[in-house]
């Protein structure tokens, strides 16, 4: 039977584990809602953990790092929308090339600061109870981006539920043709939408490289941004169950570790193989019933809009 | 004018490497002399063209006849990989045979298809989209190629690094030209353009993907099986990137390793929409990706560039050829229209 340690030390990790998946998930979720479909997450992430690295070398202050690598998300967003928005390219290809371009541009910028070594992000209790029980040594992995991820899908959950501003963002997203009519600007909702998203996507993947394991390694989302895509459906585009399956998928990554740590003798390799099945598993259960994925999804989803149309 | 806008991608890609060689404080006409001329200029360096252009043709063409259904199988690096593991394990069995290459063959192209057949069986029966399926099965074929080279096929007079015992002379695909690194690989790549081309444009199999594609309203008024077209094109999709990987393997590669390709399965997305999603055009797109990873080789060599440099060239090349097809399809005003 395992002790309260253990199950505090579990549930840490598996926290930690999930938090970049609902940051990635609630910032695509809000770009779908407003009927844009972004497939560049796992390159935004990539290059946000990159720049969000580079800054932190640079200034020591992990803070910066964060805020730099939303910047950088951000950017990347902006790029993803200049030519699906305003140039009303193909949603799934520019996502693609999104993703390719972020594979390649991080390991680029990065070169030059691979294998320096960061502080990596403050937790929130302050070290100096260190000293304290084993209870209080598993607390103290708490960062401020797990608070953050366990926050934020209420308030997303809140913004589009009872704001008037997110009543505006769903109406984009379900029919931009009579969000268009009754005076909304379309293109200018889904860009602010879109810009979130990259951003959000960015602290993600500088969640990976400064707290996660604070250091770079090439491709370290290593698939995190699909997963995250895979968690927006599951969720039926709702941000607390987002939350609620990125925990699951948390939890199925430390099972993996904690299956090695008992001594059973499976592979590693093919442990690794278990969220991306799992992944797999979830989005066949999930939208097996047809009708319900269609009733649930963005009516606008992945459609160009322009005004002439 | 739909092939101008390749033109155009390419002229601003490179363009726009020049400014980046430029940012990375190297000198931008060297640079892109290194990249994009240096390659073509020796004999051995044209057989190395073919070499890289050989499974990045193979997975685009699968991967375009996709996209003309409107299939999204971007997955071709795992169909890749088990091509790989499944023709090369043939290798290993029976490397002594005289005739082994056949089996291998047949084996890898299996592999892709079979690896191919799970996304078709869940897009089908389960309604799960194939975008995210293939790629997470590409994740978990690169997974399973790493535990056997770690584990059971490993080679135990290989001083323990991962890798398989290397492929007997029987199981390596025969040279193209004698002192280059080319395999009559790349002749089966070539053989492939004029068969998708028929396929696609001259067959009914052919005519009812690109109605899948274009109107899939249509295509259901007409009583064509919406299913038996997704089946079709992934199945081919995997043959193809399979036959890729075997040759990979039984070729340049010469065993199994953890790593086998820099990504071909990838970039033959690139590779497919530069071209157009037409096997000729594939043909053209493939050797100009081909000449960008040669290229970015000898960046990484003279002008110390990193390798990621190139996958940035190729998503630049991939941003642009979007943006120019809708700078060619539509007529941009810059004005907004104005709200009342």
């Amino acid at each position: 039977m395992p002790d309260g340690g253990i199950l505090l030390a579990m549930l840490v990790a598996t926290l930690r584990a999930a938090t970049p998946l609902v940051l990635a998930g609630l910032g695509e979720l809000v770009t779908e809602r407003a009927g844009v479909l972004n497939l560049g997450i796992e390159g935004m992430m990539l290059v946000g953990a990159a720049v969000g690295f580079m800054a932190t070398v640079a200034t020591g202050n992990p803070a910066l790092g964060m805020l730099a690598a939303m910047l950088a998300g951000a950017a990347m967003a902006l790029v993803f929308g200049f030519l699906t928005l305003s140039l009303l390219a193909n949603q799934v290809a520019t996502g693609l090339a999104l993703t390719i371009f972020g594979i390649g541009l991080s390991a680029l910028l990065v070169v030059d600061y691979q294998g320096h070594p960061i502080t990596g992000l403050a937790t929130v209790i302050s070290p100096g109870l260190s000293q304290a029980s084993p209870m209080v040594q598993q607390l103290l992995l708490i960062d401020p981006l797990v608070v953050l991820a366990l926050v934020l899908p209420f308030v997303v959950q809140w913004f589009l539920g009872r704001t008037r501003a997110g009543l505006v963002v769903r109406a984009v997203g379900e029919s931009h043709d009579v969000a268009f009519a009754l005076g909304y600007r379309v293109i200018r909702i889904r860009y602010l939408c879109v810009v979130f998203g990259g951003a959000i996507s960015g602290l993600a993947g500088a969640y990976l490289s400064l707290a996660y394991t604070p250091m770079w390694t090439e491709n370290m989302v290593a698939g995190r941004g699909w997963i995250a895509l895979a968690l927006v459906v599951f969720s039926t585009w709702k941000p607390v169950l987002l939350a609620v399956g990125a925990l699951l998928f948390g939890f199925v990554t430390i099972a993996q570790f904690q299956a090695e740590a008992m001594g059973i003798n499976v592979p590693s390799q093919l442990l690794a193989t278990l969220p991306y099945l799992a992944t797999i598993a979830v989005l066949v259960l999930i939208s097996r019933d047809a009708t319900r994925t269609k009733l649930n999804a963005p009516a606008a989803l992945g459609r160009s809009f322009h005004a002439s149309t | 004018m739909l092939w101008l806008s390749p033109l155009i991608a390419v002229v601003a890609s490179v363009a726009a490497s020049a400014v980046l060689f430029a940012a990375l404080g190297r000198n931008p006409l060297v640079a892109l002399y290194t990249m994009f001329i240096a390659p073509l200029g020796t004999v051995l360096g044209l057989t190395e063209l073919a070499l890289k252009a050989t499974p990045l043709l193979l997975c685009a063409v699968g991967i375009a006849v996709g996209c003309r259904a409107n299939v999204w199988n971007i997955g071709a690096e795992g169909q890749f990989t088990i091509g790989a593991i499944c023709g090369g394990g043939v290798g290993l069995l029976w490397g002594d045979q005289p005739w082994v290459l056949v089996p291998m063959l047949l084996a890898g192209i299996a592999g892709g298809m079979a690896w191919a057949a799970i996304p078709a069986f869940l897009r089908t029966k389960c309604n799960a989209h194939e975008i995210l399926t293939t790629l997470m099965l590409s994740y978990v074929a690169v997974q399973i190629l790493g535990w056997l080279v770690h584990g059971p096929w490993q080679d135990p007079d290989g001083f323990n690094f991962p890798q398989t015992k290397q492929f007997t002379p029987e199981a390596t695909l025969p040279l193209l030209i004698e002192g280059a690194r080319v395999t009559i690989g790349a002749l089966f790549a070539l053989g492939v353009v004029p068969l998708a081309w028929v396929l696609l444009g001259r067959t009914m199999t052919g005519y009812r993907i690109r109605v899948a594609g274009l109107a899939p309203g249509a295509a259901r008024y007409a009583g064509f099986s919406g299913d038996g077209v997704v089946w079709f094109s992934l199945l081919l999709g995997g043959a193809l990137a399979g036959m890729a990987g075997i040759c990979e393997v039984a070729g340049p590669v010469g065993q199994l390793q953890p790593i086998i390709s820099p990504g071909y399965g990838f970039t033959a997305i690139i590779v497919a929409f530069l071209g157009r999603l037409n096997p000729v055009g594939i043909l053209f797109a493939s050797l100009l990706m081909a000449l960008e990873y040669l290229g970015g080789e000898g960046l990484q060599m003279d002008l110390q560039l990193p390798q990621a440099a190139t996958g940035v060239i190729q998503g630049m090349l991939l941003f642009f050829l979007l943006a120019a097809d809708v700078l060619i399809l539509y007529r941009p005003r810059l004005s907004e229209v104005r709200h009342a």
